[in-house]
């Protein structure tokens, strides 16, 4: 008897697998996950469901029950019911068996709350006093996000790079208003306050390429301002090897700039419009607005617009249109007062494409 | 005054509203300004919807949507919810537990006015530069930054609307305190009361927080004090804890009331006396007592440390408990009654798998490591919704069926009931259930758009169709108290026939002084132990015909709360530099309601006296 109860609820845990599998996209939905902390929180996704599907079943019998055998059409129309108080077993067995099933739940919940909240890991060193563990810096911006990586030097933007099969480690902030750090496939939410650095853990157990646009998709969840909805960031994830390979180009672009002197037209536009706000190089600490080494290898353009040069024309012309109050400046402002001509953007869409670290 | 009937002019009609102190004509007030607000925050819904309906949509504009995204929230809990439920408890309780009236009629008028005039006075931000944009949470970063006097609005509406609320839950304590009839125990009282009673206290305890939370955000933003402001050693988390302190229970404030409701609904026409009522009771006060130790589930993701966490975790699904017990024992209720199934029982019978849905979806996010996926997520929208729309609209509309022939004398139309009960059910059903999906397949909320492809655009279509079957339902009902009210075919005594309660007991329309002679109230259900034993008047007398002491209207509740409407635009605009009329009219706001006040101290106002002749000559009913 035991074992056939056993049996039953594998067999609705797997039936609910396989249904809730079929919900989603691989690089966005909590329902595919693509990491540890996602994975555990699937698990207890599974658990809590099977257990208030066991508690919806047994109110929809009484209740259909209920419904079915003590319509007026079937009692007559002038019974009246024995007036009952009540029952205390009845009291004592419903009261019981939820205190059981909330037990069941409540183990793994606060065990996981323990074990998701342990950074301590973070701080290790090895011999040379080198972390063992890759810990990334985020700050949230209106409306976009920067990573920084302190350990390396390095950093970037609206696209977070981290290694595959290690604990990535996470200082969050925010530097205007409140944000939340979001990557549905690879694990729950944590906010970026203003008032203080979070920090969390994540794990990035597949390797991005294999995905429909070779990213994971990252989501801004807490309300920001109007362009909150438009505040996505993309996450690739790279084996060690090729994570390492990556951070050592990124720290070889230090000291590249912009030439106003160029030969290349976009560069030159590059120099006299752009770099006063966009570094070009990887290398170094925290800015004010998004640095620009590897946006050749991103995905989107601002966080949502295709990656394309038309879409980087469009948004330098139509920045505020597209993403409602972002700080960009708009085209004249940027351009000494005139609007930029086709050929001059044409090359600068051009030159800002070919800003890369992986090509 | 004379109790002797006559015939009103329209202008009379107004001014008695605008003055009355009687509760039952401050419920129709609470009735008409509760569905007012809900029209409004319903076509805000469906602008939310037709913006969502398709990716990359741009019916509504990102800075618009936010503003009618926070106001859609702020409107529905502040000044539809709690009304409605208030013209319920007005029309009922009172009558419910024996009484004259509540404790303090005026303040009873008070509490409606202010109410009225700080939810008006948070809609016009509409017509007045633009309304709040930070979420009806309202959170402190985001709303210190917002550049437009929408949260201005917001802080003083609330700031005004909550006095009045206060002031309500505090003269319903008061009332079922003092005024229940001889032999009205408390394990007596009908289940609403009960609610009604623990709802009254949640308030007594829960709107402090708020109001001083508000209070900060005004000084924060009007005179540049820094309570939430982190650069000048401000915090923001403080405005989250005050908000949630204020929030959650707010959540049991609507839906304990809605429980009551249903506790009625379900007894009545089931026939039969609810199922384990010292439980019931029990489980109220615990859901109540536990409502004020879960605020923080709402900040799991803010960053609270494992040990805030898990402990609120484990307290938040510690409240399943009670609520399941409440479940149960609706459930063996109608178990071996005789189950007629009208409008209210269809939607009581409605209720039951919409709020299990809710409930358990609660408990699902009560696990805080879970809820860091479900957190901020659509799944959390439709975990309200499930609550607050299958809890306690579906109450509203249930109560609005159950009790109109009390509050008006006369029978919605039932066929009708039933159409409009299965398209706001089946719409409700098709908006919310797909929007957990959503969730899970990591949507986001309050985004005003979303890009396509991302496996959103089918979900969010079929429940944008659900929301157009919910308006339809809501358009129905309306049609039904028009065409009952053209109609005019008066109800009479007892409509439903199987009336338990002493509401029932009295006769038809109610009198201006309620009972004749008060009750005397010798069990739980006492109209129906009165009709079991074939008691043909459905009442024994606590006592003989007398005198009854009646209180005179009075006109100053509504000046007191207009002063106060009149001063708060002389705050909101006292910091813009170039409003130079700004401070007179603050000071001649206030001056009109202390005046007011001063008025209602100095005068003596001693009501007056219906003598006992003229009530032996009186068979019932209203003017």
């Amino acid at each position: 008897m035991k074992g056939l109860k056993k049996w039953r609820l594998f067999g609705l845990l797997a039936a609910l697998t396989i249904f809730l599998s079929g919900c989603g996209e691989e690089y966005l939905s909590t329902l595919t996950p693509g990491g540890t902390v996602a994975k555990e929180q699937y698990k207890l996704l599974l658990l809590t469901s099977v257990i208030m599907l066991l508690v919806i079943i047994v109110v929809v019998i009484i209740y259909v029950l209920v419904i079915v055998k003590f319509r007026r059409k079937k009692v007559g129309e002038n019974t009246i019911p024995k007036q009952v108080e009540g029952s205390h077993i009845l009291e004592i067995i419903w009261t019981a068996i939820p205190i059981v099933l909330l037990l069941i739940i409540a183990v793994p919940t606060v065990s996981l709350t323990y074990e998701l909240a342990d950074t301590k890991a973070m701080e290790a060193k090895d011999e040379n006093g080198n972390a063992t563990a890759v810990t990334v810096n985020v700050t949230a911006k209106l409306y976009w996000w920067e990573f920084e990586y302190p350990e390396q030097g390095i950093i970037t933007a609206q696209e977070l790079v981290v290694p595959t099969g290690e604990k990535v480690y996470f200082n969050l902030k925010a530097a205007d208003v409140k944000h939340s750090f979001w990557i549905p496939a690879i694990g729950g939410k944590l906010d970026t306050n203003v008032d203080n650095i979070n920090t969390f853990y994540l794990t990035f157990d597949k390797e991005s390429d294999s995905l429909k646009d070779g990213v994971f998709y990252g989501k801004c969840a807490e309300l920001c301002g109007p362009s909150h909805a438009l505040m996505d960031f993309k996450v690739k994830t790279l084996s060690k090897d090729n994570f390492d390979t990556w951070v050592k180009n990124m720290q070889a672009t230090k000291g590249k700039k912009a030439d106003k002197n160029s030969t290349d037209l976009g560069e030159q536009v590059f120099a006299n419009s752009c770099i006063s706000c966009h570094a070009v190089s990887g290398e170094g600490t925290a800015a004010i607005y998004p640095n620009l080494a590897t946006f050749g290898d991103r995905n989107r353009v601002a966080g949502f617009i295709e990656h394309s040069e038309e879409g980087i024309k469009d948004w330098i012309k139509n920045s505020q249109k597209l993403k409602p109050g972002n700080l960009m400046p708009v085209e004249k402002d940027l351009n000494k007062g005139k609007e930029f001509t086709d050929e001059e953007l044409d090359a600068l869409a051009a030159y800002l494409m070919g800003l890369s670290v992986e090509k | 005054m004379s109790s002797t009937a006559k015939k009103k002019g329209f202008g009379a009609t107004i001014w008695d509203y605008l003055t009355t102190v009687d509760h039952k004509k401050i419920a129709v007030l609470y009735l008409i300004a509760g569905t007012l607000f809900f029209v409004i925050g319903g076509i805000e819904a469906m602008l939310i919807r037709i913006q969502l309906a398709e990716p990359n949509n741009d019916f509504v504009s990102a800075g618009l949507f936010n503003e009618i995204i926070t106001m859609h929230g702020t409107t529905m809990i502040f000044l539809a919810a709690m009304p409605l439920l208030f013209a319920f408890m007005n029309a009922a309780v009172p009558l419910q537990i024996g009484a004259r009236d509540v404790a303090f009629p005026f303040l009873n008028s008070l509490g409606f006015w202010l109410f009225l005039f700080g939810g008006l006075f948070l809609n016009l931000s509409w017509f007045l530069g633009g309304a709040p944009d930070a979420g009806w949470t309202s959170y402190a970063s985001l709303s210190l930054a917002s550049p437009t006097h929408g949260i201005d609005f917001y802080a003083l509406g609330l700031q005004i609307s909550g006095a009045g609320t206060l002031i309500a839950g505090i003269n319903f304590l008061v009332t079922i305190i003092n005024m229940r009839a001889p032999g009205m125990t408390y394990m007596r009282m009908p289940l609403f009361t009960w609610t009604t009673f623990v709802a009254s206290a949640l308030i007594l305890f829960a709107f402090p927080p708020l109001t001083v939370g508000l209070f900060f955000m005004i000084f924060d933003r009007m005179f540049d004090a820094n309570f939430f402001d982190h650069l000048n050693g401000g915090n923001t988390i403080i405005w989250e804890h005050l908000f949630w302190i204020f929030g959650h229970p707010e959540v049991y404030i609507l839906v304990l009331p809605a429980f009551g409701l249903f506790s009625e609904i379900f007894a009545t026409f089931s026939r039969k006396r609810l199922f384990g009522y010292s439980s019931m009771v029990f489980a109220t006060i615990l859901i109540g007592f536990l409502g004020f130790m879960v605020w923080a589930h709402h900040m799991f993701t803010v960053g609270l440390g494992p040990t805030a966490n898990a402990i609120f975790a484990v307290a938040t699904m510690a409240i399943a408990v009670p609520t399941g017990m409440k479940v149960f024992n609706w459930l063996l209720t109608i178990w071996g009654g005789n189950i007629k199934v009208t409008t209210p029982m269809l939607y009581g019978l409605g209720f039951i798998p919409s709020f299990v849905a809710g409930g358990v979806t609660g408990v699902m996010q009560a696990s805080a490591p879970l809820d860091y996926q479900l957190h901020d997520s659509y799944f959390i929208v439709a975990h309200f919704h499930y609550v607050i729309v299958g809890g306690i609209v579906l109450a509203l509309f249930a109560a609005a069926h159950y009790y109109w022939p009390l509050m008006f004398n006369q029978m919605l139309n039932e066929t009708l009931g039933k159409i409009t009960f299965v398209f706001f059910f089946v719409g409700f059903h098709c908006t919310f259930f797909i929007q957990h999906f959503l969730g899970l397949m990591g949507m986001p909320r309050r985004v005003f758009t979303y890009q396509g492809d991302q496996g959103w655009d089918l979900f969010n279509y079929i429940s944008t169709i659900g929301a157009f079957l919910m308006a339809i339902g809501v358009i129905l009902l309306v049609v039904n108290v028009i065409i009952t009210a053209i109609k005019g075919e008066p109800a009479g005594r007892d409509p439903w026939k199987d009336g338990r309660t002493l509401e029932w007991a009295i006769p038809q329309p109610v009198p201006y002084y309620n009972f004749k002679q008060t009750p005397l109230v010798r069990g739980l259900d006492t109209f129906w132990i009165e009709k079991m034993e074939g008691n043909k008047e459905g009442m024994t007398y606590a006592e003989p015909i007398s005198d009854i002491h009646m209180p005179n209207n009075s006109f100053i509740p509504f000046m007191i709360s207009f002063g106060l409407f009149v001063a708060a635009f002389g705050a909101l605009y006292h910091q813009d530099a170039d409003k130079a009329w700004s401070l007179p009219v603050l000071i001649a706001g206030l001056a009109i309601t202390f005046l007011s006040m001063i008025v209602r101290s100095l005068k003596d106002d001693l009501g007056y006296h219906i003598h006992k002749e003229e009530l032996m000559n009186e068979k019932g009913g209203k003017k």
